[in-house]
């Protein structure tokens, strides 16, 4: 049987992969609550954030963190555009057209990123890569808890904004009576772009937390994918808290999932619960309606 | 009648190619464009016909594959035998997948990215469980017989998937005059009214998944006779998926032609960009990408609906 501590530093391991999980699922939740389409591209989109903050690190020697202020406005600003000129021109108000489009996406940016950076698996290396802490017994790697204080307060700061700032009041008024909304003078299609945009950014931000205990190829968007939409499903289409939770849920899941069952069998549990959630609760957790 | 006779002469057409044309490379490409138009009538059933957009129909697939090699690896059963075994299983977790899903109302988005886990739950075990030969995968013995379904040429093959094509295009013809076909077009178009009409609308679904994973089962066991080969990723991988639903798109969603003229216009596409681009990894589905959003923004009826005028729909 297992011990007692080993259980402990995986329940802990789980919930620093979580807080990342939940920031990219933030994106995603934010993006289908305002535009209420499923951005099927999120994950290839977190591919083409990791190998921002590789290159950027590669090239020009920044650190992933302080990537930060250099990523997240430009996620932010791929994001608008996206949305403006190309996702929000090929709905014809048809939710499986903007799966398909998004689809489409995925297979550009993945295949682009096949064609351009070859499939290598590449990494970085800093100086804290290799090093742990110490909580209670249980030995995590820095990067990882370094990414849980980050996620969590890339968080925070995104709640505060969503609920106090003027945009922020325009998207929750978006998402909640489009028509409402423009009758009163907002921009509807400007603040689409900016709920997109914002959903990019987050994943700027998971980059690079991400990224010093992680890995990038072009395929690794795959892997990110389905675990966001269970995290979505899962707490909720379109609740922020329940992306939070959700997160950590899904986090602490795969952790226990990979030591019971093994490193490949072990995702099987996160795809069990996706399928459960869809089939007998798709509202999730902690969403109103589905 | 003139849709069934103009699908004879195709099909007719096609099967003369044989006689002309002896170049490995010509047949083959004839082949794999049958075998994506079969993929494609697979999808263009379901989501043409039925309204209900997959993103998982490599699980259909990925079943019949492994079925018809597990069954000749292991048990030594004649792959002639395996093709309606395999079948049958591709149908049988169409069922599951349908019956699962359309029991608790999963519509639109929610059923494309359900089938999608489904498919991936499938690659997942593939990996782990031992029959299937694990992230290794299967190689299906050589025995270069008709008789085991493995020709020496080409022609052999391009037969089968010609008839199997027949089979699609037949299923879809079917479809657009039959009363069953009339209940599925209602419920794509409005699944409440349909419902208040006294249609059963979770039967109508479930046989089209049904028919959909059975077509595309065959082309899963059809896949492992021609490449003698299948692993976990070319089996229950997105690419399967991808290739299944895009053929339709471009050529046509919901018509009898569009598979077809969508998977010739992308090994068309296909064959231009390694000839202008060379065999570079990734520029091929690139473009593909780059086609389906261009035709979801342009031609949303897909290339078919440029020739053919119907009175622009209400959805």
């Amino acid at each position: 049987m297992l011990e007692p501590s080993i259980l402990f530093a995986s329940v802990l391991n789980g919930l620093t992969s979580g807080a990342v999980y939940a920031l990219v699922a933030l994106g995603l939740t934010l993006i289908y609550g305002v535009l209420h389409i499923i951005n099927f591209a999120h994950g290839a989109l977190l591919m083409i954030a990791l190998y921002g903050v590789y290159f950027l690190g590669a090239k020009l020697g920044i650190g992933p963190y302080a990537a930060l202020p250099v990523m997240i406005p430009a996620m932010f600003a791929l994001g608008y555009v996206l949305q403006r000129f190309v996702i929000g021109r090929a709905s014809h108000g048809k939710d499986e057209n903007i799966l398909l489009v998004t689809l489409g996406l995925t297979l550009i940016l993945e295949n682009f990123a096949l064609f351009a950076w070859r499939s290598d698996t590449r990494t970085i290396e800093t100086p804290y890569t290799f090093s742990t802490v110490d909580i209670a017994g249980a030995m995590i790697a820095t990067p990882k808890v370094f990414a849980f204080f980050g996620a969590l307060a890339a968080t925070a700061i995104l709640l505060a904004f969503i609920t106090r700032s003027d945009l922020g009041r325009a998207i929750r008024a978006v998402a909640k009576e489009r028509q409402g909304a423009k009758l009163v003078g907002i921009d509807v299609e400007h603040v689409f772009a900016m709920s997109f945009g914002i959903g990019l950014a987050c994943l700027g931000a998971a980059a690079c937390f991400l990224l010093p205990a992680y890995y990038v190829n072009p395929q690794v968007g795959n892997g990110f994918v389905l675990i966001a939409f269970t995290i979505v499903v899962l707490g909720g289409m379109g609740s922020f808290a329940g992306a939070l939770v959700g997160g950590f849920i899904i986090g602490v899941v795969e952790s226990l999932g990979g030591l019971w069952l093994g490193e490949s069998l072990g995702q099987i549990g996160i795809f069990v619960i996706f399928i459960a959630i869809l089939l007998f609760r798709p509202k999730g957790i902690f969403g109103a309606g589905a | 009648m003139k849709k069934l006779y103009a699908i004879l002469a195709v099909c007719g057409a096609v099967a003369l190619v044989p006689a002309f044309v002896s170049s490995g490379f010509a047949l083959n490409l004839v082949i794999m464009t049958l075998y994506a138009t079969l993929l494609g009538q697979a999808w263009n059933i379901l989501a043409g016909y039925g309204g209900q957009y997959s993103f998982g129909h490599a699980a259909f697939f990925g079943t019949g594959a492994y079925a018809s090699a597990a069954l000749q690896v292991h048990l030594g059963v004649n792959a002639w035998l395996c093709l309606p075994v395999a079948v049958a299983c591709g149908a049988a977790v169409g069922a599951l997948v349908g019956a699962l899903s359309f029991r608790y109302g999963l519509r639109g988005s929610y059923f494309a990215l359900v089938t999608l886990a489904f498919a991936e739950v499938l690659r997942i075990l593939a990996n782990s469980v031992g029959f299937t030969g694990g992230g290794v995968g299967l190689l299906v013995p050589l025995k270069s017989s008709a008789l085991d379904f493995q020709f020496h040429g080409k022609a052999g093959f391009l037969y089968v998937i010609l008839a199997l094509t027949l089979a699609g295009f037949l299923l879809s013809w079917w479809l657009e005059r039959s009363r069953y076909g009339a209940w599925l077009a209602a419920v794509r178009d409005n699944e409440e009214s349909a419902a208040a009409l006294g249609v059963n609308a979770f039967r109508v679904k479930l046989l089209a998944i049904v028919l959909s994973a059975a077509l595309m089962a065959a082309g899963g066991a059809f896949y492992v006779q021609y490449f003698q080969y299948i692993d976990p990723h070319l089996a229950y991988g997105p690419s399967v998926s991808v290739e299944a639903l895009l053929g339709p798109i471009v050529g046509g969603l919901g018509t009898v032609f569009g598979p077809l003229l969508g998977a010739a216009a992308l090994r068309l596409l296909g064959e231009l960009t390694r000839n202008l681009m060379g065999e570079a990894p990734g520029v091929s589905l690139v473009i593909y990408g780059a086609v389906l959003i261009l035709m979801i923004t342009f031609l949303p009826r897909g290339l078919g609906g440029m020739f053919v005028r119907r009175p622009p729909s209400a959805a």
